[in-house]
């Protein structure tokens, strides 16, 4: 240690508070953002439930409806205002705290320094910041349920003029629409935060010899969804400013003149445009797909490689398609409007270019497909989650071609369909991401590895479970059953769905309550399980050359050097069958 | 000038130059300079993101006032181009401040910098009574969509500005307190920059309300 340039090893700060609230080391901050997901999963699943319920039995009496909401829920009867509550609720959890929430701001805040060889990301104090913002936006959101009227009715797309004008529109319109507005700003904010933290680190805090071209996929994702985020989150920032003065100025950005509801005439606005919210929402809310699905795709690209022992398959392709996805998922948005009333040049437009789409959709799920072709694969329960993550990636996608044309989708949009489309692709599979992150690195994060039976168990129970609560949604979609109803039981051509929805409901519930397979076996292994070695599956990224859990500043002082891409498996002559990226440079054999 | 010690010597040497290795190089980072590097990339991240948030106000601007027949377009205070004025004397001031200390004239530097802070100062009392004016004259944020976009695009932009200012002020007391270390440099650098970007930002807002407001 002759040269003073040698770093020192850091030390972790003393004293609870320090070390795990306001922590400022970006593992801590990963996993306060993972649990603050956690908790936010099991609140929207938790909804969705009920809903389910309500669906099959909506004249039941139910205890705990009428315990929850004794105003809404009188006499345990849930009235269809606060169904479509708990669906606001459950779409604007579900996507804005557990989609964006874990994969990136949970998994990548862990990993993303780890993986390129940095001792934390760039600003460690804004990543403080942007985690509690984060914590704050869902607070201020879950306030939303306990005041006067109760949650907003209005979708997570929160459209105008259902959310612009107040209390008259409905019972959750009143301050839960505006606590829902505000706690999206919020969030807005906080994400804003984190993109610029993972933007700077990526580019600027790469250990010696991690060239782009030799960061894992995750990485890229990382780096391409925080590009999103920025920009995303910016715009949707700006119109949810426009969107509470039009609530509590009393101006007209998005509500037209001469509303007529709940048998008053809206009197004080006027010329409003409600398509503008639609544009500038869309215009993040596409973009957000790609937020929550991308780092389900590195992960499920770094497993499928570490798993069945080969080199990614076109690392190079793979790159590319990231970054197109990324840049053609800010010029689709529109093809969520057809319904709304859009020139049909426009419309042929956005739906050409959503098609464009399926080609670096394509190219990745063939790009996997090559990795696991003659690999020796290893069924291990994080490899499940990653192959099931493929299967729904593919399966929720080839619904997305049929909703991109503008003639398919003015039937489809309103019905069933749309709801098993964005379930598979959005939600489920980047779920299925998230249990594949976690089963990976569960062993670095905490040390101890993770129950495999019960692991594979869970693995089949949610796998065959979410396929039976979406395919038939794409069925009774075309069937014609509207979404967004809350009880369709004296509806004449919906009568022969019932059946249906009864099958859906009982698998709904199947699988979530396999999910406490998951919740015990998460908190039994993080206590009781294994102890884990520092590299269990022979991986070859940065994170698993130090020990598990890692040291406070990641590699103990040490500066890593990168030699290796992120995939060299099974490489003729190497020695073991992986080439960790800090192994000595291979010399060229002498012949 | 010319104060013998290694303070001073220090604010003159400044921070080592970071070494430029080019994006997508191999990502060399021995730590030296690699934090001026990400401040930085930050602040550039920053900009884009600062931008976003004004593009979707322009395009809901030029989306609302072609959709409809209500749009009036509103008396602008005369006293915008005052404070345009300072804002962009601010900017000079900071800049030659800037260069200043670059030579090394750190006292000139203390000057220029707090000039420059006193005018974007001014600059956010020069909006207030600019909206002062438009309220004495009965123009509110909800009178007619013209003035609803002046108010959210000035009230936006004076936000940014405060956060400026505050880093103005931060490297205003720094300098004063004759702590100005290679570190701040950046800090300087930064704040600068973020400045000079509120000033074209600036300059496009007033081509709006005059355009098209």
């Amino acid at each position: 240690m002759s040269s003073p340039a040698a770093h020192t090893a850091h030390h972790a700060p003393q004293g609870f508070i320090r070390k795990y609230i306001f922590s400022l080391d970006h593992k801590v901050i990963g996993l306060q953002y993972y649990f603050l997901g956690l908790f936010s999963v099991f609140v929207g699943m938790t909804l969705s439930v009920m809903m389910r319920y309500h669906m099959v039995h909506p004249d039941a009496k139910v205890a705990i409806f009428k315990l929850l909401w004794p105003g809404s829920a009188a006499g345990g009867i849930m009235t269809p205002e606060l169904y479509l509550s708990l669906m606001t609720m459950h779409g604007t959890i579900m996507v804005f705290f557990v989609l964006t929430t874990v994969p990136q701001s949970g998994f990548g805040n862990y990993f993303l320094p780890i993986q390129i060889g940095a001792e934390d990301m760039a600003f460690p104090v804004l990543n403080m910041m942007s985690f509690w913002t984060t914590f704050l936006a869902l607070v201020v959101m879950m306030a939303a349920f306990f005041v006067q009227g109760g949650a907003p009715l209005s979708g997570w797309t929160g459209y105008p003029p259902l959310s612009g004008i107040g209390r008259i529109t409905g019972p959750g319109e009143g301050t839960g629409q505006t606590l829902w507005i505000v706690s999206i700003a919020i969030f807005c904010g906080a994400s804003l935060m984190g993109a610029i933290n993972f933007i700077a680190t990526t580019i600027d805090l790469r250990c010696k010899g991690m060239k782009l071209m030799r960061m894992p996929l995750t990485c890229w994702t990382w780096l391409v969804t925080a590009i999103l985020g920025l920009l995303g989150f910016a715009v949707l920032l700006a119109a949810g400013v426009l969107l509470i003065l039009d609530r509590s100025l009393g101006t007209s950005f998005f509500i037209p003149g001469g509303l007529f509801i709940s048998d008053q005439i809206i009197s004080g606005h006027k010329g409003g445009s409600p398509l503008l919210w639609q544009h500038l929402f869309w215009f993040f809310g596409h973009p957000e797909v790609y937020i929550a699905i991308l780092p389900g795709m590195g992960v499920t690209s770094h497993l499928l490689s570490t798993f069945s022992r080969k080199p990614i398959f076109g690392y190079k392709a793979m790159v590319y398609a990231i970054l197109s996805i990324g840049f053609l998922g800010f010029l689709v948005w529109g093809h969520h409007m057809f319904m709304s009333g859009m020139n049909p040049y426009s419309a042929m437009a956005f739906a050409t270019l959503t098609m464009c789409i399926g080609v670096p959709s394509a190219i990745k799920t063939f790009n996997w497909i090559g990795t696991l072709w003659g690999g020796k694969i290893h069924f291990d329960t994080a490899m499940l989650f990653a192959l099931g993550f493929v299967s729904l990636f593919v399966t929720g996608g080839i619904s997305g071609i049929f909703l991109g044309q503008p003639a398919l989708d003015l039937y489809f949009h309103d019905t069933y369909f749309v709801v098993g489309h964005f379930h598979m692709i959005m939600g489920v599979a980047a779920i299925f991401g998230m249990f594949a992150g976690t089963f990976y690195w569960f062993p670095k994060m905490f040390g101890r590895m993770m129950n495999e039976p019960l692991g594979k168990i869970h693995f089949y129970l949610t796998f065959i479970g979410v396929y039976c609560i979406f395919t038939p949604m794409h069925f009774i979609g075309l069937a014609g059953n509207p979404r967004r109803y809350s009880d369709f039981s004296n509806v004449e051509f919906l009568a022969n769905l019932i059946p249906v929805h009864q099958f859906m409901s009982y698998a709904a519930y199947i699988t979530a309550g396999a999910q406490i397979i998951f919740v015990i076996n998460l908190f039994w292994s993080m206590m009781k399980g294994p102890k884990a070695p520092a590299n269990p599956w022979n991986a070859t990224s940065l994170e698993w050359g130090i020990p598990s859990p890692p040291p406070f500043d990641n590699f103990a002082g040490v500066h890593p050097v990168v030699n290796h891409g992120p995939y060299e498996y099974s490489v003729p002559g190497a020695p073991t069958d992986f080439t960790m990226q800090t192994d000595p440079p291979t010399v060229p054999a002498e012949h | 000038m010319g104060m013998p010690g290694s303070l001073t010597h220090d604010i003159i040497k400044g921070p080592p130059p970071p070494v430029d290795r080019g994006f997508g190089g191999d990502g060399g980072n021995d730590g030296r300079g690699s934090s001026r590097r990400a401040s930085f990339t930050g602040l550039y991240v920053l900009l884009a993101a600062s931008t976003m948030i004004f593009a979707a106000f322009t395009s809901a601007l030029v989306v609302r006032r072609g959709l409809s027949d209500d749009w009036v377009s509103m008396p602008k205070p005369s006293i915008l181009f005052v404070n345009t004025a300072l804002l962009l004397a601010s900017s000079a001031a900071l800049e030659i401040g800037r260069r200043t200390l670059k030579s090394g004239e750190r006292s000139r530097f203390n000057l220029w910098w707090s000039v420059g802070t006193g005018l974007g100062l001014l600059f956010l009392v020069g909006q207030a009574l600019a909206w002062r004016e438009l309220k004495i004259a009965g123009i509110y944020v909800a009178s007619n969509p013209s003035s609803s976009f002046f108010y959210v695009l000035t009230a936006s932009h004076a936000l940014h500005l405060l956060g400026g200012v505050t880093a103005l002020v931060y490297v205003d007391v720094q300098a004063l307190r004759l702590s100005l270390g290679p570190a701040k440099r950046t800090a300087i650098d930064i704040s600068a920059i973020f400045w000079h970007f509120l000033d074209g930002l600036w300059l496009y807002l007033m081509v709006l309300f005059y355009v098209w407001g």
